[in-house]
């Protein structure tokens, strides 16, 4: 079922003599899910993606906007009658009952016509049970099963009803490192094979990255960047973005641009040319990409570049910030770009080199590096070269995007 | 470290032993020493002598109708007043629970009997339930005012002054049981609520399979401790009709314990114990089986 979001706002009235502003916890929201696509709703806590996730449950009813399933608009209807499977940071299994009657609970609330035969429902349950691998336990409580053994419990119960749209908020933040990385397989997996369009909530970037079809960045209510979680990575829209994807995160300098080269601290690292948006995407090659479909190309506008022409692009020196991915580092004793060496992790696969640049935001320059390359790492200086893909400039003020088109330095 | 161990829990038993001493002297002693008393036969506290020993004490209790009479009160104050209280106790909560404006205010009016003198109660139950030479009470004129005839509730029929008691009764002990259980409803994770109201439950479904097995133990104390404060019940008759329950014919066991141990010329020590004792009897058998039927029906 395709998911329709349009102009989605939620706002919560102020409370209390303190606290009187009222506060905007979804703003404008615009989204269009495909049918049977998995969906990461992804942000820092309290940017709204929980409310957005019980805005198109039901449980919250939106201050504007509407929701559609398919066709049908949705916004007004109660929760039991938008054909929604809702799985909880908590999974709210009922205590008292066991996984059987935990799973069978929907299918006994309904009533009349689509109240199913007693054998019809049981059947129904030993399929969801089975699909998500629970058919062994049937008979027992939720207090005797670990964290992901009910999460799927929780997962069967939202099933059992075959859903429209599948709702899973946090699911995997109660479990620990390696059933996490399990059940995020396992969820991918049952999402698939029941082709339910699927909407997640999480405040893991990696989750989120590493499942969903398309991933949606949220900050402060307000909808950052949409799209394929690699184009996010590589094509992040503004400062915050860059920074909250990746892990370990993007390093971040203050920058300077001198007559189209690129300063970091003394360093010269790249040369660099402006280039508008739509010249970054098609060099993508794959001709289209999701990208093209959201909003970012409307800056590049003849009145947006007139505007860059006044706030200083072509002025002779800009203040930017620059964000280099830790891959985006390769050693190279001669530099162009060098920063004072604090040590070596060794994580098998890759070497994480750590150091230190007067320029850096934080107090470390994390850089990730592949053995090979280490032999030109060596006493106290770190001298890199950048991969030009890997840097994103971004504006001091409004921090978002500066596109450019580079070369290295010579 | 072995020493360390034994020196801490030397200290542990030091600082329980005010406790332990207390508790000895006026609760683990004076039980025994009312099991003692109920075997010896016409025990004096003055003169500290008794003529013999054996079950005689317990055969007279069991023949006299006064403790036939304060068994039989007891029993149907207990069967009346504990369930209805609860069940009562319980839809006010629920109601209580779902409402938000004037929460607070009716929160504190339900409570107010817990904090109310039993006897001052008792005076205005006089006052509404009592017929004297120049009124019929308050309730006698809303019979009256309804087509019924006057009834005398405090000095009148059997049944009516049952009525009275155990309306006196659940007015007093429903306080306690609101507030314990409008606790236990608040207590509860809104997120059960939500995920039913997902699956499309019905109202009805949610309190009978959510609500109701979740506040189960809080219920289940409840209905203990109610139990055992409705067969120790005592002072509550004695606001109602005064001081000469026999006479009444509204004794309570406890009140029978009373009246025999300071009774005219010095009480009858061996029969008050002989009755305490049956009370205790009967209170542990009524709360094994409560425990019994808690296991399978309470979830924890």
């Amino acid at each position: 079922m395709e998911v329709i979001l349009q102009n989605l706002t939620k706002k919560f009235p102020g409370r209390g003599r303190k606290n009187r502003e009222e506060v905007v916890a979804v703003n404008d929201f615009n989204f269009e899910i495909p049918d049977g696509s998995l969906i990461g709703l992804l942000g820092p806590s309290g940017c709204g993606k929980s409310t957005t996730l019980h805005l198109i449950s039901g449980l919250m009813k939106p201050t504007g906007g509407k929701i559609f399933f398919g066709e049908d608009d949705v916004t007004e209807l109660p929760p039991e009658n938008r054909g929604i499977g809702l799985v909880f940071q908590n999974y709210a299994l009922y205590p008292h009952l066991t996984v059987k009657q935990n799973i069978l609970f929907p299918l006994e609330n309904l009533k009349g016509k689509d109240r199913l035969p007693r054998q019809k429902m049981l059947e129904k349950v030993r399929e969801a049970a089975k699909l998500v691998q629970i058919d062994g336990l049937m008979e027992r409580k939720p207090g005797e099963l670990s964290g992901g053994q009910q999460q799927r419990v929780a997962i069967a119960r939202a099933l059992v009803k075959m859903p429209r749209v599948l709702l899973l908020d946090e699911p995997l933040s109660n479990l620990d490192a390696r059933l996490r990385l399990q059940t995020r397989e396992e969820i991918r997996r049952i999402q698939q094979e029941t082709g339910i369009t699927t909407i997640f909530v999480t405040h893991d970037q990696e989750e989120a990255m590493s499942i969903s079809d398309q991933i949606v960045v949220m900050k402060e209510g307000v909808v950052q960047q949409t799209g394929k979680p690699q184009e996010v990575y590589d094509n992040p829209r503004n400062l915050f973005v860059a920074k909250f994807l990746g892990n370990p995160q993007i390093n971040v300098f203050h920058a300077k641009i001198k007559g189209r080269r690129l300063y970091i601290g003394e360093d010269a690292v790249l040369n660099i040319r402006r280039i508008s948006q739509e010249d970054v995407f098609r060099k993508d090659g794959s001709g289209k990409n999701a990208l093209e479909k959201n909003d970012l190309r409307k800056d590049t506008s003849d009145a947006a570049r007139l505007d860059d022409a006044l706030t200083g692009w072509d002025a002779p020196v800009k203040e930017v910030y620059a964000g280099i991915r830790p891959e985006g580092f390769v050693p190279k004793a001669d530099g162009p770009f060098f920063c004072e060496l604090k040590g070596v992790e060794v994580m098998g696969r890759d070497i994480s080199v750590v150091s230190a640049n007067k320029a850096s935001l934080s107090p470390t320059v994390r850089a990730i590096v592949s053995t090979e390359n280490m032999a030109d790492m060596g006493g106290t200086k770190a001298g890199f070269t950048l991969l030009s893909h890997k840097v994103f400039l971004f504006d001091k003020e409004t921090e978002e995007r500066i596109y450019f088109d580079a070369g290295a330095v010579g | 470290m072995k020493k360390k161990l034994r020196e801490s829990s030397l200290k542990g038993w030091l600082y329980l032993l005010p406790a332990i001493l207390f508790l000895g002297f006026f609760m683990v002693y004076p039980l025994i020493d009312v099991f003692i008393y109920s075997f010896e036969e016409g025990y004096n506290f003055a003169s500290q002598t008794y003529f013999g020993t054996g079950i005689y004490n317990y055969s007279y209790i069991l023949h006299d109708p006064y403790f036939l009479q304060a068994v039989k009160n007891t029993f149907i104050l207990v069967a009346v007043t504990v369930p209805l209280s609860t069940g009562i106790a319980l839809l006010i909560s629920v109601g209580l629970n779902s409402i938000t404006a004037l929460r607070n205010f009716l929160q504190t009016i339900y409570f107010l009997p817990y904090v109310t003198n039993t006897l001052a109660v008792g005076l205005v139950f006089m006052i509404l339930f009592k017929k004297t030479a120049y009124s019929d009470g308050l309730i006698n004129l809303l019979i009256n005012w309804f087509g019924g005839s006057s009834v005398d509730f405090i000095e009148g029929p059997y049944w009516a002054k049952m009525f009275v008691l155990c309306f006196y009764t659940i007015w007093i002990v429903m306080p306690f049981k609101i507030l314990i259980l409008t606790s236990a409803l608040s207590s509860i994770n809104q997120d059960y609520y939500n995920a039913a109201r997902v699956d499309g439950t019905s109202q009805f479904r949610i309190f009978r399979k959510i609500t109701l097995p979740m506040i189960s133990p809080m219920i289940f104390y409840l209905v203990i401790t109610g139990f055992i404060g409705a067969f120790k019940a005592y002072s509550d008759a004695v606001a109602l009709f005064g001081t000469d329950l026999n006479a009444a014919k509204m004794n309570t066991i406890v009140g029978y314990v009373y009246d025999m141990l300071y009774g005219d010329s010095g009480g009858y020590p061996s029969y008050a114990s002989a009755a305490a004792v049956i009370l205790f009897a009967i209170v542990l058998t009524i709360t094994c089986i409560n425990l019994l039927i808690g296991k399978k029906k309470v979830h924890y």
